[in-house]
This record gives structure tokens, C-alpha cells and sequence, in this order.
């Protein structure tokens, strides 16, 4: 646990984060272990009022929050949400985390939400309505936020740029930052038959805030080869603490969190990934 | 070619339709089943949804046919708001067009209680008032006050003994084989802190409850309920909302 004295909560620490479960409130305001900071699905916490808002009170005492919002469509065709984008302020308004983060990802179509993310094209069209509902994010919220590189299952013929360039080309007119998911990472990389170092390379690795780490399942497609999907719902694998190793040792010590959403394990199995990537960032800080 | 989000959410809710062209591959070919990895994840993601939000209808019909009746809401009903824990507002009257379903005529009544429950768990916190602020005043002047009812309580009336089968359903409440006496029941949802609480409420309770909510005067919605239900028992209903911590505040005539 951070103390406030040494550390102000406006920063996330270059330390190990899981996301929150309700069900580890009390492993967590016991003992969080090597876990400094914690992330929520913002979504999940626009009630009014109740135990969702009353833990995110207490806990928000003690550890540097990061909000993550999974359901803004910033990659949407239509408008953004304008009722979403307010109770996203308010939450970011009350809570006052160290961080926002939202997906490279489009999940309502004609007003109809879908809670997933679905893939888009790179084109020169798509990054500038990427880049004007980014701008109406960070203008709504009044800070800079961080984009997420997708888990891709299959490819737009359409597509004119590399998603490096993609996110590198909407950081640069947005001012936003990026969230690097190293597991994504892999997850497309396998799935499109490329070199995850090779992305890691081409990664504008200053602009990264915050790194995310999580399991995957593995399918097959139609024609035999891997199929890997990302499922949060199981440790994460070596060849992606492999790849972590590697961006960190590029990039140095970044704030990374543990993803596990599905089949949610006991608090010590969540613990215990933290612990393995609180190993390989403070081989990186020595 | 372009495939926009129109092609893309059409062919993603059925199934049988087939995966755009423009979807490819890394070879370039149509990308077949990884299009299914999307089709997969909004009907999984909307059913466990619903799973968590219904677990009183969930039970009563078994998963594996709740699953399935999910996948037809779903596609009926996609949600409109990102907020997915308070997805399923239609689900009531969904499962009252089911003709399969028509044998268990109370269904609907759980999934509106599954909802009341669900609403009141998010909703805004409220100090309860303390029960003897009520006691405290003169017949009179609580005639006329007006009475503030906390933001997570909620009201459900059926014509069944929805109560008594929503308990028997998530708690296994009953001696196996027994049936609740045929009878309509109204039920309280409130909040005295964190876990929403289900009462009973006496005939003509609703009408008392929700006048209130509305606004109505004590006399006015005691007016009411007596009118709903001769005999009306304003002590079990009072009962019933100081012990769910339902009662907030009382607005004398002047105030407010």
C-alpha cells in the first residue's frame, strides 16, 4: 500500500496495479501486498451510490486510482455519447485519478451499445474522427488520456497505415498519451502472423503512461492457424512476460497493471502476477 | 472496399449472415471464423449480463434455458447505454410475449423484482430518519406533513404471492413441494445500508408507498390506500418502511 505522505496520488507509481473486484476489498484494504495502485472500469461505477461507490470512497483513501473506460466508442462512426461523456466527468471530477484511459475501439452503433470492442480501419478518415472525439474526451474530462492498442482478430482490407503509426499519428494531433497492452501486443501479432518485437519497436514508447498485462485463450481459425483471443480470464502467459521484459528494458520502469476480469481468481493468485511483474520493473529501476 | 458499422453490427447479430468482404485474414481471404470472435463476445458478455441481473428468473427456468432465451433478448433488446448493470429494463415484458413461458404466469413479476433489487442496490445513499421523529408529532400535523422516501426504494405489485415464490426460488424458502397460498402480494425494496431487503407489504401498501413517492401528502396517500384496501393496515406498511431505513425526512406543511 502507497503511503500518501511519501507518495501523492496524483501520479501513478512505475509499480505493479490489478484491476479491482469488489470481492478483494477486504484482501486488499488488509494487505495489497506488492500491488500500489489499482484500476477501475469507469462504467461500472456510475451509480449514485451504494457499496460500488462506498469502496471506491474508502479505497481511494489509500491507493492512486486509475479509471478505464470501456465504453465511450471513440472510434465510433455516429457522435460520441454526450450523456456518457458527462457522468465519465463527473466520476473523473469526484474521484480525481491519476489517470484515464480508453480503447482504440468502437462499441455503439446507432445508439445501440454492444459491450465490446470492435476493430476499425487505418485510414485517414478514421484517425481524424478518432483524433475530434479524442479532443472532445480530453476537453469533457479536462485531462489528457491515455489510448489502448486493441487485441485484432482480422483485418480491413481498407487499412492504409500501420496501427503504430495510427496511434502515434492521433497522439501527436490529440496530445493524448498511450496505454501499451503488451498482451494485445501479442495477441495480434500471433493472430496476423508478425513479430511482436517488431510493433514493441515501433512503438512510440515515450508516450506510454501506463502498460496492461492479462491472459488469453487460444482457438484456431478456419484454416488451422492460431487464433488467440483476449479473455482476461487466466494468468498471463511467458512469451508475454518475455515481451513485458523486453518493452520495459526499452522503455524503463512504467506503472503496469494486471488485467483478470473473467473466472476472477482468489486475492494471492492476483498477487502473485503482480509480484512477477514488480520483479522484472525494479530489475529495470537498478 | 469499406465495411462501415452498419454492415459490421447487421452481420454480427445473426449468425447466419455472412462475414462482409473487406474482412480479411492475414493471407487476404475472408476472415471466415475470426469475425465469430466478435459474434461470441457481444452474446457472451450480454448473457452473463443478464445472468447477474436476473438470477431470480435465471433459477426458475435453469440456465441452460435462461441462456437461451438470453440470446433472443439480446438480439431484441441490444442495450442503449454503456451502463450494463441496468441492462434489461424490456426483460418483464419480454418473457410476458413468450407463449412457452405462459405456464409460469408470475415470471415476469420476478424479473421486475430481480430489476427493483438492482436499481435500489446503485441508487443514492440517504440517512433514515429516526423512527421516533414520527411518533413525535401530533396527528394533525402528520396528516398534513409530507414524507421523504429514500431514492433505493422501490415498490413491486403482482397478483400472485410474488414474495413468497421469489424467496422459495433464490433461497429454497419452502418444504419441498409446498405452494404459497394464491394470493396477490405487493413487496418493499429498500436499502437500510449496503444489501437491498424485500418486505412484505399489506393490501393497499403499494398505493401508500408510491403516493408518497409521488409526493402526496400523509393523508392524501393514506386516503388513497384505504380507498385500494378497506382495512388498510398503516402500522405494517409504516413497519415495513422504517425497518428498510425508507423513510428519510418529514416535510411539515410549511417547509418545503
Amino acid at each position: 500500500m502507497l503511503d500518501a505522505a511519501q507518495h501523492p496520488f496524483d501520479r501513478l507509481p512505475d509499480c505493479p496495479g490489478v484491476g479491482y473486484k469488489p470481492q478483494h476489498f477486504t484482501a486488499i484494504m488488509e494487505n495489497a501486498g506488492p500491488v500500489e495502485w489499482l484500476e477501475i472500469h469507469a462504467e461500472n461505477y456510475m451509480g449514485d451510490g451504494g457499496r460500488p461507490i462506498a469502496q471506491l470512497r474508502a479505497l481511494a483513501e489509500r491507493f492512486a486510482f486509475s479509471v478505464h473506460g470501456v465504453g465511450l466508442s471513440i472510434g465510433g462512426e455516429g457522435p460520441l455519447d454526450q450523456d456518457h461523456l458527462k457522468r465519465l466527468a463527473h466520476l473523473v471530477g469526484w474521484l480525481n485519478p491519476a489517470r484515464f484511459s480508453e480503447h482504440l475501439a468502437w462499441s455503439t452503433h446507432d445508439s445501440h451499445f454492444f459491450n465490446d470492442l470492435l476493430p476499425l480501419p487505418y485510414t485517414e478518415e478514421t484517425l481524424n474522427r478518432v483524433a475530434r472525439h479524442i479532443d472532445q474526451v480530453q476537453e469533457a474530462v479536462g485531462r489528457q488520456m491515455l489510448l489502448e492498442n486493441p487485441s485484432n482478430y482480422l483485418a480491413f482490407a481498407e487499412t492504409t497505415m500501420a496501427e503504430t503509426d495510427f496511434l502515434a499519428g492521433i497522439a501527436r494531433r490529440t496530445g493524448c498519451g498511450l496505454l501499451l497492452d503488451v498482451n494485445n501486443v501479442f495477441v495480434s501479432a500471433t493472430n496476423q502472423q508478425t513479430d511482436p518485437y517488431s510493433y514493441i519497436d515501433a512503438f512510440p514508447l515515450h508516450l506510454v503512461g501506463e502498460i496492461h498485462l492479462g491472459g488469453h485463450d487460444e482457438d484456431a481459425d478456419d484454416t488451422g492457424q492460431p487464433l488467440l483471443i483476449d479473455s482476461h480470464g487466466a494468468e498471463v502467459v511467458d512469451p508475454v512476460w518475455a515481451l513485458y521484459d523486453y518493452t520495459i528494458s526499452k522503455a524503463g520502469a512504467r506503472p503496469t497493471l494486471i488485467e483478470w476480469d473473467t473466472d476472477v481468481p482468489e486475492w494471492p493468485v492476483l498477487a502473485e502476477e503482480a509480484r512477477r511483474a514488480a520483479r522484472i520493473l525494479e530489475k529495470a529501476a537498478a | 472496399m469499406g465495411v462501415d458499422q452498419t454492415a459490421f453490427t447487421a452481420a454480427m447479430l445473426d449468425p447466419g449472415m455472412k462475414v462482409p468482404a473487406g474482412l480479411t485474414d492475414p493471407e487476404g481471404r475472408n476472415a471466415g471464423k475470426r469475425f465469430n470472435v466478435y459474434r461470441n463476445n457481444v452474446v457472451l458478455s450480454l448473457t452473463e449480463a443478464l445472468i447477474t441481473a436476473f438470477p431470480s428468473v435465471c433459477r426458475r427456468v435453469g440456465e441452460g434455458h435462461f441462456r437461451a432465451l438470453a440470446g433472443q433478448f439480446l438480439r431484441r433488446h441490444p442495450p442503449k447505454s454503456p451502463l450494463i448493470m441496468f441492462y434489461g429494463d424490456e426483460m418483464p415484458d419480454f418473457l410476458a410475449g413468450i407463449d412457452s413461458l405462459s405456464s409460469v404466469g408470475y415470471l415476469p413479476d420476478l424479473a421486475r423484482i430481480d430489476l427493483a433489487r438492482r436499481q435500489s442496490y446503485h441508487a443514492a445513499d440517504a440517512r433514515a430518519t429516526d423512527p421516533g421523529a414520527l411518533q413525535a408529532l401530533t396527528t394533525e400535523a402528520l396528516m398534513e406533513a409530507r414524507i421523504g422516501i429514500a431514492p433505493a426504494t422501490r415498490v413491486v405489485s403482482s397478483p400472485w404471492p410474488i414474495l413468497s415464490l421469489w424467496r422459495q426460488v433464490m433461497e429454497g424458502a419452502e418444504e419441498a413441494g409446498t405452494v404459497p397460498e394464491a394470493r396477490a402480494e405487493d413487496v418493499l425494496i429498500a436499502r437500510p445500508e449496503h444489501d437491498p431487503v424485500l418486505i412484505g407489504l399489506p393490501p393497499g401498501g403499494a398505493v401508500f408507498v408510491t403516493g408518497l413517492q409521488a409526493g402526496q401528502s400523509f393523508a392524501g396517500a393514506l386516503d388513497a390506500a384505504t380507498g385500494a384496501a378497506a382495512g388498510f393496515d398503516l402500522a405494517a406498511t409504516l413497519g415495513a418502511l422504517l425497518s428498510g431505513g425508507a423513510i428519510t425526512k418529514i416535510i411539515g406543511k410549511d417547509e418545503g
